[in-house]
């Protein structure tokens, strides 16, 4: 009897990958732990061994096939001394799992937006390239470091290791250990190294594996590159960027899934950016390299490997403090930032479909925030909900709920409804996790509320 | 306050027939476990992070055989072995790892956090050598309530470049806490080598800034485990503690379940395999010492495979956490 070999889920956030070489063929005798085949996720190419001896029966997935979802079955194997055995599978089961255990479902990709006129972030006819975030990303610490001297990079793996989620792939090659250096795992040691070395003019970009380990660190955020400036009146400042993976990634606890946005948003001497597309994540991350402050600048794990048009042009760079209006609409105004806008987005699709017309802005950066923009498109809506993915208390939307009170009473039809991550550390359970996590239904219902409808 | 390194002599059999059985099947069961548990997470059963003890058993099954009840452990994220050696019911871990009603968190805490008062295990802990001051602090409070007990307190290599543990050396040789430091020296911090993160090789001679005595243990040898931990437990438990054991040890999987391992060879971790590996080493001496026979082996073998079964079984047929239980835990 045939046991079957399923595609493994090689990282939390694996759905699919790439069966990218097989090792083996039909016929095959292998070893336990011998590699059967190497396959591609979007981090990393890995070798997947077998867990018993056997001989290889047949292989059901080509070499070089692309996009094979995990527990499809790639291979059949017949084990020793199991010719007549029952269908006891040894390395998986052939039923699916009894209970949906993949990582949360990745949103869809994102909604074709309706780039309003009135925020141009390139001129019209720029011919365009399609990036990955992760790409944009990598283009831009490059572009940045090509250009300027004094910029290094530093982290836990972000050289020889190619970065933990491969930002920084290629980086060590182009620019040398001198400019891009591995750390130890010492995220308060070094943290305050790099703030030091901005002190005496460098420009560091620090990559924290995830800000979750920023937490170790966040003294030296804050009292040391935040607060300098101003405590040494003017004299010293510490351009320096502290950058990395924020929020929920899928099944990784509640230690590893919360988004700072809200904390850091509230520290002056800080700016604090949250890109969504790959376009801002290039344009603003190069915004924050050449600014003299220190910049929070969060990214987002489940976005790295999404596609999005990116200018094609030698200099792109997004100014701070100027949010950008994905989609024009007269019913709602919502505002959201970061993965936030996944489902901003997703549900203003969803809107469109019953006849409710819904603005979107993404703010783009927190600190300085574009009150500007969302106020005039309140005064248009004359209803708001604002989405983002952290908790609720203190959230970026009670601020901007305050300040839209404060500036556009008079206009509001109804009282602003702030859609955010339930008020809960992050549940483990797969579908606890998913309650936990904001959806684009949500959004759809606070709107319905707004409007009455 | 003198350091020393490992001696030849530390591996001497001083051990009976029944304690040596006991080990190999304590270390077996630990193996096992996390190769089930690898299955497990290639199937999607097992989420998020999932990081394998598989190489290093012979550190916490040496280290549990000096310690009494009361004694307690804490640990990083590294756990499963843990929880298995202070005898942590092998469904309940299973269990969580796969996110179910059933586990020890009740599916709420996943592979690293994961705790048992019973058995005085406090964790589990995510971020690497946060647990090292939580650990001294369980010491405290024993002192504090004037008992022997002993606070077992692990992390790694590449903890041990964490600034908290120096300040936690710090104030446990100042206040002569009851706590092992126990530094599971597996010669990779996630792909970073000790040689490329590490500037003096020792780990354990960095206790003595403190006044800290400290050992270099070959950690492959369950029996050398044994005798250097009766040594640090012994010290504590008369009031002289801290004390550190540099665990020289091997993890053979990668840091994780995601971990293409490019930063050393397949025959580096084949050689250890072969060469070092902490279960053949007791196997051969129950073999070569007529202690055992190969069909006893076989049987322990069998029974474990059971146990281990009945654990994967257990965690796929656990139900999943009740949705109420998003709401509750978050204050007592």
């Amino acid at each position: 009897m045939a046991t079957e070999i399923l595609m493994p889920a090689l990282s939390p956030t694996m759905e699919e990958g790439t069966l990218a070489k097989w090792l083996v063929k039909a016929g095959d005798t292998v070893k336990s732990g011998q590699i059967l085949a190497e396959i591609e996720t979007d981090k990393a190419t890995m070798e997947f061994e077998a867990v018993d001896e056997g001989v290889i029966g047949e292989l059901l997935v080509a070499e070089g096939a692309s996009g094979v979802k995990v527990n499809t079955p790639i291979a059949t194997i017949v084990v020793e001394g199991e010719a007549a055995a029952a269908p006891t599978p040894v390395i998986a089961a052939p039923a699916p799992a009894p209970v949906a255990a993949k990582p949360a479902p990745a949103p869809a990709p994102a909604p074709v937006a309706i780039v309003a006129a009135a925020t141009p972030d390139w001129p019209a006819g720029t011919p365009m390239k399609t990036m990955t975030v992760r790409e944009a990303l990598r283009e831009a610490m490059a572009e940045e470091m090509a250009r300027d001297e004094t910029v290094y990079l530093m982290g836990e793996e972000v050289g020889e290791y190619q970065g933990a989620y491969k930002i920084s792939q290629g980086l060590l090659d182009q620019f040398g250990a001198r400019r891009v250096i591995d750390t130890p795992i010492t995220e308060h040691g070094f943290t305050g190294i790099a703030v030091g070395s901005a002190f005496a003019g460098l420009r560091p970009i620090l990559e924290f594996m995830t800000f979750n380990f920023a937490m170790q660190a966040i003294d030296q955020i804050l009292n040391s590159a935040a607060k300098t400036l101003y405590m040494s009146g003017g004299q010293m400042g510490c351009p320096i960027v502290f950058r990395g993976p924020n929020g929920a990634a899928a099944r990784v606890g509640a230690q590893h899934s919360q988004d700072y946005a809200a904390w850091y948003a509230q520290v002056p001497g800080l700016k604090v950016v949250m890109p969504y597309s790959a376009a801002d994540a290039k344009g603003l991350l190069k915004t924050a390299i050449r600014d003299g402050n220190p910049v929070i600048f969060l990214e987002n794990e489940i976005m790295y490997g999404r596609s999005f048009e990116v200018p094609d042009l030698p200099d792109f760079t997004v100014p701070f403090g100027k949010a950008k209006v994905w989609r024009e609409g007269s019913d709602v105004t919502i505002v959201s930032f970061g993965i936030g806008m996944v489902h901003a987005l997703e549900a203003a699709d969803k809107l469109a479909r019953e006849g409710i017309s819904a603005e979107v802005v993404d703010l783009r950066t927190l600190r300085p925030l574009d009150y500007d923009t969302v106020i005039a498109s309140v005064q248009k809506t004359n209803r708001c909900v604002t989405v983002e993915e952290g908790w609720p208390v203190g959230s970026i939307g009670n601020h901007l709920s305050a300040v839209i009170m404060e500036r556009a009473f008079d206009y509001l039809d109804a009282p602003v409804i702030n859609c955010t991550g339930k008020d809960v550390p992050m549940p483990y359970a797969a579908n606890l996790e998913k309650l936990a996590l904001l959806t684009s239904d949500e959004v759809v219902a606070a709107v319905k509320k707004v409007t009455y409808r | 306050m003198v350091s020393r390194k490992a001696g030849a002599a530390a591996s001497t059999p001083n051990v009976s027939r029944e304690e040596l059985l006991k080990f190999y099947r304590e270390m077996l069961l630990i193996r096992r476990f996390e190769e089930k548990a690898g299955q497990l997470y290639g199937m999607g059963l097992i989420g998020g992070f999932c990081h394998l003890y598989i190489g290093q058993e012979a550190v916490v099954v040496g280290l549990e055989a000096t310690a009494k009840d009361g004694d307690k452990r804490i640990t990083s994220y590294r756990d499963h072995g843990h929880m298995l050696a202070c005898g942590m019911d092998p469904k309940g871990v299973m269990a969580e790892l796969t996110g179910r009603e059933g586990g020890y968190s009740r599916g709420k805490g996943g592979s690293m956090h994961m705790f048992s008062k019973e058995k005085h295990f406090y964790g589990g802990h995510g971020i690497v050598a946060a647990q090292v001051p939580l650990g001294a602090g369980l010491a405290f409070a024993d002192k504090y309530l004037g008992n022997d007990n002993v606070s077992f307190t692990y992390f790694g290599d590449g903890a041990a470049n964490q600034g908290q543990v120096y300040e936690t050396f710090n104030m446990a040789a100042l206040w002569q806490l009851p706590v092992v430091f126990v530094i599971e020296n597996n010669q990779y911090a996630m792909g970073t080598s000790q040689r490329r993160s590490t500037s003096s090789p020792d780990i354990y001679t960095r206790g003595a800034a403190f006044g800290i005595q400290g050992e270099s243990v070959d950690g492959m040898d369950v029996l050398a485990v044994k005798a250097a931990g009766t040594r640090a437990v012994a010290a504590c438990r008369a009031g002289k503690g801290p004390y550190i054991l540099e665990m020289m040890t091997y993890r053979y999987r990668g840091h994780s379940m995601s971990d293409p391992a490019k930063y050393r060879s397949r025959e580096e971790v084949q050689k250890m395999r072969d060469e070092r590996d902490a279960i053949e080493h007791v196997r051969e001496l129950l073999l070569t010492g007529k202690h055992a026979t190969d069909d006893d082996l076989k049987a322990i073998d069998r029974e474990i495979k059971a146990v281990i079964s009945e654990a994967a079984e257990f965690a796929k047929t656990s139900p999943e956490p009740d949705a109420s239980e998003l709401w509750t835990d978050i204050t007592a």
